[in-house]
């Protein structure tokens, strides 16, 4: 099961909506509440990364019975060094983007912290593609 | 379709009042509510009491179940609970000990002012709210209808919302205690009465979030009101002693809660669309600045309930010049109680309502059912079928509860189809059929080798 979202770049207006149809997707799926939870943490922080840095993107996610992958892939900036944009509180966001509240440079670990497995290729100057997977674990095991 | 008699409701139907219009369906926050067979029903589990529709309906045909004044006379004992915002629901002179003193009247033996409840409510929330062990932002527990709300669409929340009793249960272990403590008198014996102003209290009350709920029964503030105003004038009414507190009494409305919290970094947010804006903010990791999240699903707090007879916009000024009053007056210190008192005695489950099926494998292809059914349907949300809007009748169709053909748009469709396969068929002949006029030679030779 895949759903799959086109997200545009700079569009704070729309910014959430993707993450909210993919929550009310693994609500239908009855997915355990604690994956639903990181799940739409990292459904939103992924999109929003697309809205703040990039012209363009894709957000999917997989529906599996065991986990969630969550793909965001874009055109954009690129990321130059991954390991430091992981480090909470480095942001690369313009001043006007912080302005909005946006760009605390939370971002990226939010998203690791909510993934049980999380891969980032980037190009700098092409494009990011980032994969989270979140297991659904049941609860009380 | 979706039977099951596991919830008490406050919200019912009245069935002959009811119309089949799409009002109800739109409005309703969790999607519980569909028209079949021209009458709106509503879906139990998903229910949440919120009183959306009864506010909603034009023709009157969502009521809520309160109880009769005439249930006082089970006990020997009454004890009435009014809510904050009866206060603001009369002229500018009526003060809180004429209404008190109204209550009696009615028949009960005595009363507890909630606002009492909310003042050591508050003083115990401002404590809790000092601990840094709890997830922030904290959630009120006080909203019924936000409470189960959270338990159907944002489970994963509940661990926020405080572990604090409502101001109505620690106002009713207080005046149950009293009775019992005063008069001597067995618990059984005293009928507690919450005033409400909403049917969201009401089945608090009968299907409560813990163990009990230390009330006996709510009656409706709009019932009562008819009561209370031929006594304010009656000069058979004594008056009663009231003690009011204005941080208590402000709860009946938007902002009164955090108000009385008075310290840390507090949000008030109503409307039950508006609760649910913030609580998908939460949800997605945000707002860990803010400390309590005062949430009321009715617009303006309780004063803007379903069941209030005033105006929530006349109200609101009736009990903020109330409130100047009251906080001219000296300060009064509530009960004085234990924060444990205060505590819930057990954490706030969720209600799993929304899943498509109990086999996960089995939800899967059945999401993926309703994504390509909701791509094929006109994506208008017009209601005519009966469900909110075309997701929710693709939902519908892949839970056996509908078909395709309850969307008008869909049926025109397929009738089209239809009358151009008429057209195409009345043009078809059958084999015995449309044989060409007859040319005279040939035939005529068949006709002479027969002979």
């Amino acid at each position: 099961m895949k759903l799959e979202f086109v997200i545009e770049g700079m569009d704070f207006t729309r910014a959430g909506e993707a993450a909210a149809k993919i929550k009310k997707a693994l609500q239908l799926v009855g997915m355990e509440v604690e994956t639903v939870r990181k799940s739409v943490i990292v459904a939103y922080e992924a999109e929003m990364n697309i809205v703040i840095h990039a012209r363009s993107g894709t957000l999917t996610a997989r529906v599996y019975p065991d986990r969630v992958e969550i793909e965001a892939a874009d055109e954009g900036p690129g990321i130059p060094d991954i390991s430091l944009a992981l480090q909470e509180g480095y942001s690369t966001a313009p001043p006007h983007i912080r302005e909005m509240g946006f760009g605390a440079g939370m971002g990226l670990p939010n998203i690791q912290r909510s993934s049980d497995e999380l891969h980032i290729d980037s190009k700098v100057g092409i494009g990011t593609k980032l994969t989270s997977t979140i297991m659904n674990r049941t609860s009380g095991v | 379709m979706y039977k099951m008699p596991k919830y008490f409701h406050s919200v019912m139907l009245d069935p002959d009042k009811c119309k089949g219009c799409t009002n109800c369906i739109k409005h309703c926050p969790t999607e519980a509510i569909r028209v079949r067979e021209g009458r709106a029903r509503i879906i139990e589990e998903r229910c949440i009491d919120c009183g959306e529709c009864i506010r909603i309906c034009p023709n009157r045909a969502k009521l809520a179940i309160t109880d009769p004044l005439e249930r006082l006379s089970e006990y020997n004992y009454t004890i009435a609970l009014p809510a904050p915002s009866l206060y603001a629901q009369f002229g500018p002179r009526v003060m809180p000990h004429h209404i008190l003193g109204a209550l009696l009247d009615t028949g009960f033996d005595d009363y507890y002012e909630v606002a009492v409840g909310a003042e050591i409510v508050s003083n115990a929330l401002r404590r809790y709210l000092g601990q840094k062990s709890h997830p922030r932002p904290l959630i009120s527990s006080a909203c019924p209808a936000v409470v189960r709300l959270m338990q159907v669409r944002f489970p994963g929340l509940l661990e926020h919302i405080v572990m604090i009793d409502t101001p109505m249960e620690i106002s009713a272990r207080l005046a149950r205690e009293k009775a019992i403590r005063e008069r001597g008198l067995k618990s059984e014996e005293i009928g507690i009465f919450f005033i409400t102003p909403c049917p969201a209290k009401v089945t608090a009350i009968k299907q409560p979030f813990g163990d009990r709920s230390y009330v006996d029964g709510a009656i409706s503030m709009s019932t009562i009101y008819g009561e209370i105003l031929n006594r304010l004038e009656s000069p058979r009414t004594k008056l009663a002693t009231s003690r009011s507190p204005a941080r208590g009494v402000g709860w009946g409305k938007t902002g009164g809660e955090n108000h009385a919290i008075k310290d840390h970094s507090l949000l008030a947010v109503d409307g039950i669309h508006n609760v649910i804006n913030v609580l998908e903010e939460i949800e997605r990791g945000g707002l860990g600045d803010i400390d309590y999240v005062e949430a009321q699903a009715c617009t303006g707090g309780c004063i803007g309930g379903p069941l209030v007879p005033q105006n929530p916009f006349v109200s609101r000024v009736r009990m903020e010049n109330l409130l100047k009053k009251l906080s001219a007056r000296e300060e009064q210190f509530p009960d004085t109680v234990d924060d444990d008192f205060c505590l819930l005695t057990k954490p706030i489950e969720p209600r799993p309502a929304l899943k498509l099926s109990d086999d996960i494998d089995r939800a899967i292809s059945m999401l993926e059912e309703v994504e390509q059914i909701t791509s094929i349907l006109p994506g208008l949300d017009c209601g005519s079928c009966g469900s909110p809007n075309c997701r929710a009748l693709a939902e519908d169709i892949v839970r056996g509860y509908a078909e395709t053909s309850y969307c008008i748009f869909k049926l025109r469709e397929k009738l089209q189809q239809l009358a151009r396969e008429i057209v195409d068929l009345s043009h078809m002949q059958p084999p015995a059929m449309g044989r060409e006029p007859a040319k005279s030679g040939k035939e005529g030779a068949n006709n002479e080798s027969l002979e």
